[in-house]
């Protein structure tokens, strides 16, 4: 194949992901804007390292080592890997073999040896993933909510990256073959192949590869180029699909995490202006006029749907990896209830997606909506009564999602707008309302244990 | 001498002032049990010679229970009355004997306009101990006995305190030690964001009974709560258990009054 056509078809391919990539990526940033605005740039230095301990230092994650350490193990791969994927870019445009090495001289070989072991070391994190996914019986991830394409979609990703690894190998096995034969000299044909490289990890593969000739050499060397960088490829378009995506959002997330403590729950300023106008004193005060053209207050309090939620718990959604950390520590679902916080995260990302699509298919408008929401059609009421506030989940994430705030929030639409509750919610609403207290004792009895301890003392 | 407490009322009508507002709470002003746990609260600080008022009548559910089952309106209906109440007074610094009283009060009340230093009880009997106001006597029933701390999720998770709760305990020369899941990782009781109001949804198991399971791990004797709801669950826990002879379960509050001497 003369080098133009190889050089041609590469671009092609690496054209078209970027595009798909890209236009995905386009769509993703609409549906988060869907979502209302919310102003989360203060404290910029602290939102850095956040994002440094959280994101890039993996902190959470190693609170469970076996995962954690494992997980580290891929993360640091995929990214030192990530240096070779420049140089196969630059080969794969240019039609040269091995750009960097002449640049680099010894330093290559230390490079390409790190990539083995640290290829060797995602192998058999992958691995030992996928035996903790399929075989062990550990129960997060064998949720009712992981069922079907959940739970496929992990396992794609991870085979494929077995896959990305050992074809990694097996180019470098390949080209360690063609080094020696050229340097013993006998290797026939004119070739591409130049000394450089070490393979401590690879040479292991060199047996299963030796008995081929010269072309099977070569065919081996180039079918593992292209496949590993078309799998690559592959892997760009498909992972904003996936909940792989935390790959990418995790950053963000955790800059725009939420710095106040996780017991504080936001009061709403739609309600305080309303409750202001009350203590005012003045029952007959007109309500305030906006000043300038400054937008009327959403008419609905709570989140009912995707819309109601802010753009950062919608960026949530699409960067939760769907661990099910939150789910295992959360006292409700462990203790056989509905809720499973995870899966408030899936259901937010699947409406999410649903209502992009319809607004797409509409020609970008959503109009009177499609008649369902959020809340009701992918959450039940019996999911968000079960929730005990109790921040384990906030507290579990890795990547700093509240999954939590959704559950609230969706308290608030229950209440707020349908006023649904169960009927002792009601009843403690009555008391806090009538006699201060949740429960119907009259405010003079406050001082009764104070009388107590008089007389007990 | 009989114990008073006088109410802010009081004071002001007398024209007298004080160092510290006790928040009772609607669970320590109602419920038999954690009324046990106020008055222990109160002893503490008279022993420690802390000037100290409640608001008696005056003070008002914060809307805890409200807020998180939902309903913000009726929360910051209670959230303005109390603020307007607590700043007519001028009040300065609170101690709470309720974590979900304590949470609200520092972390939601100071956008609506009420601003004050708020402690948890627990933190505040720690620096009573610390600062030798507060002496346990010797011979304490509780030394040597092994006592373990269950910790609010309202304290520990929401406001990241796990220490002062344990340094208090620290005084009382136990055997203190840890359930598996702890601090950070603590279980709920099972009460929280209005639960306790409420019968739970259906499962397969109540929440304070798998706590109470985490207890019986760690072969504790005495349960030690900072929570009146907490404390109220874990008492249930321990007799679904059929271990209410042999585990107690106790305020910090109540153990440090014990341990000196002041019940």
């Amino acid at each position: 194949m003369p080098h133009f056509i190889g050089q041609l078809a590469f671009a092609l391919l690496l054209g078209t992901a970027v595009f798909l990539f890209a236009r995905r990526i386009g769509t993703i940033r609409r549906n988060i804007k869907l979502g209302r605005d919310i102003d989360l740039t203060d404290r910029s230095g602290e939102r850095w390292a956040t994002m440094a301990r959280v994101a890039l230092g993996q902190s959470k994650m190693v609170v469970r080592p076996v995962a954690g350490v494992m997980h580290i193990l891929i993360y640091v791969g995929f990214i030192l890997i990530n240096i070779e994927v420049l140089e196969i870019l630059f080969d794969g445009l240019f039609g040269t073999h091995r750009v960097f090495a002449p640049y680099l001289g010894g330093l290559y070989n230390v490079m390409i040896g790190a990539f083995e072991w640290l290829a060797l070391g995602v192998l058999v994190a992958c691995v030992v993933f996928l035996v903790r996914r399929n075989v062990l019986p550990i129960a997060r991830f064998r949720s009712p909510e992981m069922e079907g394409w959940p739970k496929n979609d992990a396992n794609i990703i991870l085979v494929v990256e077995v896959l990305l690894m050992f074809a990694l190998l097996s180019m470098n096995a390949a080209d360690a073959i063609a080094q020696s034969r050229i340097a013993l000299g006998i290797w026939d044909n004119a070739h591409h192949y130049i000394a450089a490289g070490s393979f401590p990890v690879s040479q292991w593969l060199v047996p299963l590869y030796a008995g081929l000739s010269d072309a099977g050499i070569v065919a081996v060397e180039r079918g593992a180029w292209w496949f590993h960088i078309a799998g690559i490829l592959a892997f760009l378009v498909y992972v904003p699909y996936s909940k792989h995506f935390h790959i990418f959002l995790a950053f963000p997330n955790t800059w725009y995490s939420d710095l106040t403590p996780s017991g504080r729950l936001d009061n709403m300023a739609a309600v305080k202006k309303e409750v202001d106008l009350m203590m005012s004193g003045d029952p007959f005060a007109a309500p305030a006029e906006p000043a300038g053209d400054a937008p009327a207050e959403p008419a609905r309090f709570g989140a009912k749907d995707v819309q109601d939620l802010t753009w950062k718990q919608l960026m949530e959604a699409y960067s939760c990896t769907e661990c099910g950390r939150c789910t295992s520590v959360c006292p409700a679902n462990t203790t056989g209830k509905l809720l499973s916080p995870r899966k408030v995260m899936m259901d937010t990302r699947d409406r999410v997606e649903e209502v992009g699509r319809a607004i797409d298919a509409a020609g970008g408008s959503w109009g009177q909506g499609d008649g369902k929401a959020l809340l009701g059609d992918y959450i039940s009421e019996e999911e968000l009564w079960a929730c005990t506030s109790c921040q384990a989940c906030v507290d579990a994430c890795p990547v700093n999602i509240n999954p939590m705030g959704i559950i609230l929030d969706m308290r608030r639409s229950l209440i707020m707008e349908d006023s649904q509750a169960p009927e002792a919610i009601t009843s403690m609403f009555n008391n806090v309302e009538n006699n201060g207290a949740p429960w119907a004792f009259p405010a003079t009895d406050r001082g009764k244990w104070a009388d107590e301890l008089a007389s007990e003392s | 001498m009989a114990l008073t407490v006088p109410t802010l009322a009081e004071m002001n009508a007398r024209g007298e002032s004080t160092e510290v507002l006790f928040w009772v709470g609607c669970a320590g002003s109602f419920d038999d049990r954690a009324k046990r746990i106020t008055k222990a609260i109160a002893r503490i600080l008279h022993a420690a010679d802390v000037p100290f008022a409640v608001l008696g009548a005056e003070e008002s559910c914060t809307g805890d229970p409200a807020k998180r089952a939902g309903n913000e309106f009726l929360f910051q209906m209670q959230a303005a009355q109390n603020i307007a109440v607590l700043n007519g007074y001028g009040v300065k610094r609170i101690v709470t004997g309720c974590p979900h009283c304590f949470n609200i009060l520092k972390n939601e009340y100071p956008e609506l306009g009420g601003e004050y230093e708020v402690l948890h009880h627990t933190q505040f009997i720690q620096q009573l101990i610390d600062d030798g106001r507060l002496r346990i006597a010797d011979g304490n029933p509780f030394k040597g006995r092994r006592i373990t701390f269950h910790d609010p999720c309202y304290l520990g998770r929401g406001n990241g305190e796990y220490e002062a709760p344990r340094a208090a305990l620290q005084a009382l020369d136990a055997d203190l030690v840890e359930m598996r899941r702890c601090k950070s990782k603590g279980l709920c009781c099972g009460a929280g964001g209005a639960q306790m109001f409420k019968d739970a949804e259906k499962g397969n198991r109540e929440v304070n009974h798998e706590r109470t399971d985490d207890v019986l791990e760690t072969g504790a004797k005495v349960i030690a709560t900072g929570c009146p709801f907490c404390n109220t669950m874990m008492t249930d826990g321990v007799k679904n258990a059929e271990k209410e002879g042999e585990i107690d379960v106790k305020d910090i509050a109540e153990l440090i009054a014990e341990a000196a001497d002041l019940l």
